[in-house]
């Protein structure tokens, strides 16, 4: 579904991803595992078009990706949910969920999402910067899937985020899976959290995928090598 | 003068007031929801209003000459095709001009500065240097008279009606419309607009034209107050940026009251003192109450 081949990303003259290389099926959860500053969110930023790529390539589907503005690339099947969760604050919940029907034909939220986050259908008129972190998260990711994507990229999801509210996230995105054919993306520095969402885990640090496993084979310990300072 | 002339006079001057105070607030919405969305300061943005006032002109001297007898009416169709032409020539100057300088807002200044000049120059060269005036259908003209010695102006009453009917419109679509949403949201978060399918650049183009045409209906209700030269426009963008400052940067709601504030004070001294005058203390009572309130009457309070 995504294929990310010898990505190169650069800050002006300082690179900060040297050639990452990594693919994804259909349906498929991949998180991508690092402590900060190894370029999780420099990759992400890449895939969604903030950050030009200076070398690479980015395929979804049969689709060359690697150099459209961020629209494009939404209307070919990305939604992007950042870190700190950019909603709108100044927009009501349903509005900031409407700035993702841009490609919709009818321009009516879809059922499943509000089903999918009930919290969001009480709060639906409320501004966007007056929810709490994690139901911001959850208005995050409901704005993404309202563009009916067939990637979702979601970039430290747990981030800031209390740890009940987290076990709500991992449940939310399993059921998303369930409900749509849509492959997950998903940054993360909480083992727990990727062991409960992914397929499969890749750790990046200094702007190089180092290490590939299935769930099933996961060496815990040896990624908590990685995560630990 | 008796306590009732007075009052009379107050309150004619104070209605001259909301004919200036309807073209203030139709400049400056233009102005502010350009500024609000691109950071675009537009220099010349007086010069569509200029476009708006000479299509009506142009309108009257095409009926006169071709459909007579269509005189009464085309008043309102003017002003849909003032709205429409500052439309377009917005368009055109946003995708030929404005766009490869969003990251360049001091340059954007200068570009449109030159645009201003430029433009007056056509006007200069097509239209002509001598100032010119629609012939208005009779139901503008003339006054209503409630009471003796008291005496509103109908073309003032329809510019008012006119200006409050476009700045319901202008908020109504910000608030409803899906043009309105992707204006909200790439105010916001420009960025993240983009990431969440918007078109931003479209969407600045749009904002752009539909700015430019407001100043056009401007122009068209400027007509109705005052005859239209190649600089008429000009005489009102300081005005206008005045109005959105003053009122506070992306706030509609700031651009009314200031536009109200600065009309009033303006025309209601204008009567007891000299023109210059009356300039003198308006802008000093903004003066000083920009230097107490730098972001104007109505900020945003929310966090972002």
């Amino acid at each position: 579904m995504l294929r990310v081949k010898d990505l190169h990303v650069a800050y002006g003259q300082s690179e900060a991803l040297h050639g990452i290389s990594f693919s994804s099926a259909k349906k498929e959860t991949v998180a991508i595992m690092g402590r900060n500053g190894m370029g999780k969110t420099t990759l992400f930023k890449s895939l969604i078009g903030i950050l030009p790529i200076k070398s690479g390539s980015v395929h979804v589907g049969d689709q060359d990706i690697t150099h459209d503005e961020s629209f494009r690339r939404v209307a070919k099947g990305i939604a992007y949910v950042p870190q700190g969760r950019m909603i709108f604050p100044l927009l009501t919940v349903e509005e900031n969920i409407k700035t993702g029907l841009e490609n919709s034909k009818n321009k009516i939220i879809p059922e499943d999402i509000y089903a999918m986050f009930p919290v969001l259908w009480e709060m639906r008129r409320r501004k966007g910067g007056n929810l709490s972190g994690g139901q911001q998260q959850q208005l995050a990711i409901a704005r993404a899937l309202a563009t009916d994507p067939r990637i979702l990229l979601l970039d430290e999801p747990t981030e800031g985020i209390q740890p009940s509210i987290i076990k709500d996230i991992a449940h939310a995105l399993n059921e998303i899976r369930k409900l749509r054919d849509i492959t997950i993306i998903v940054s993360e520095q909480v083992l727990s959290f990727a062991l409960d969402v992914a397929d499969r885990l890749f750790v990046i640090e200094g702007g190089r995928m180092v290490h590939e496993t299935a769930r099933q084979d996961t060496d815990q310990d040896h990624i908590k090598a990685y995560l630990s300072v | 003068m008796t306590p009732s002339d007075i009052f009379n006079i107050t309150l004619m001057q104070g209605f001259a007031g909301l004919s200036l105070f309807a073209v203030l607030l139709l400049m400056g919405l233009g102005l502010a929801i350009i500024f609000g969305q691109m950071g675009v300061i537009n220099m010349a943005h007086g010069e569509f209003m200029t476009i708006g006032a000479y299509t009506v002109y142009l309108g009257s001297v095409l009926t006169a000459e071709y459909a007579p007898e269509f005189m009464p009416y085309y008043f309102p169709f003017a002003i849909v095709a003032a709205f429409f032409f500052a439309f377009i020539a917005g368009w055109l100057i946003e995708w030929g001009l404005i766009r490869f300088l969003y990251q360049r807002p001091l340059d954007t200044l200068l570009a449109t500065w030159g645009v201003s000049l430029a433009i007056q120059q056509i006007f200069r060269t097509c239209v002509g240097p001598k100032e010119v005036s629609p012939t208005l259908p009779d139901w503008l003209l003339g006054s209503w008279a409630p009471s003796e010695g008291l005496d509103i102006p109908i073309n003032g009453i329809f510019v008012l009606s006119l200006t409050i009917l476009v700045t319901l419109g202008v908020v109504l679509a910000l608030y409803r419309s899906r043009w309105g949403l992707r204006v909200r949201a790439t105010v916001s978060n420009r960025v993240m607009a983009n990431a969440t399918g918007i078109d931003t650049k479209k969407t600045d183009r749009l904002t752009f034209a539909i700015g430019c045409g407001i100043a056009g209906i401007a122009g068209a209700a400027f007509t109705t107050i005052g005859s239209t030269g190649p600089t008429s426009g000009q005489l009102y963008i300081v005005d206008a940026f005045l109005v959105v400052t003053f009122g506070g940067t992306a706030s509609l709601m700031g651009t009314v009251v200031s536009a109200f504030g600065i009309a009033q004070t303006q025309s209601i001294s204008e009567f007891f003192l000299a023109g210059s005058m009356a300039k003198v203390l308006t802008l000093s009572v903004i003066v000083l109450i920009l230097m107490i309130r730098p972001q104007g009457l109505f900020a945003s309070k929310v966090r972002h």
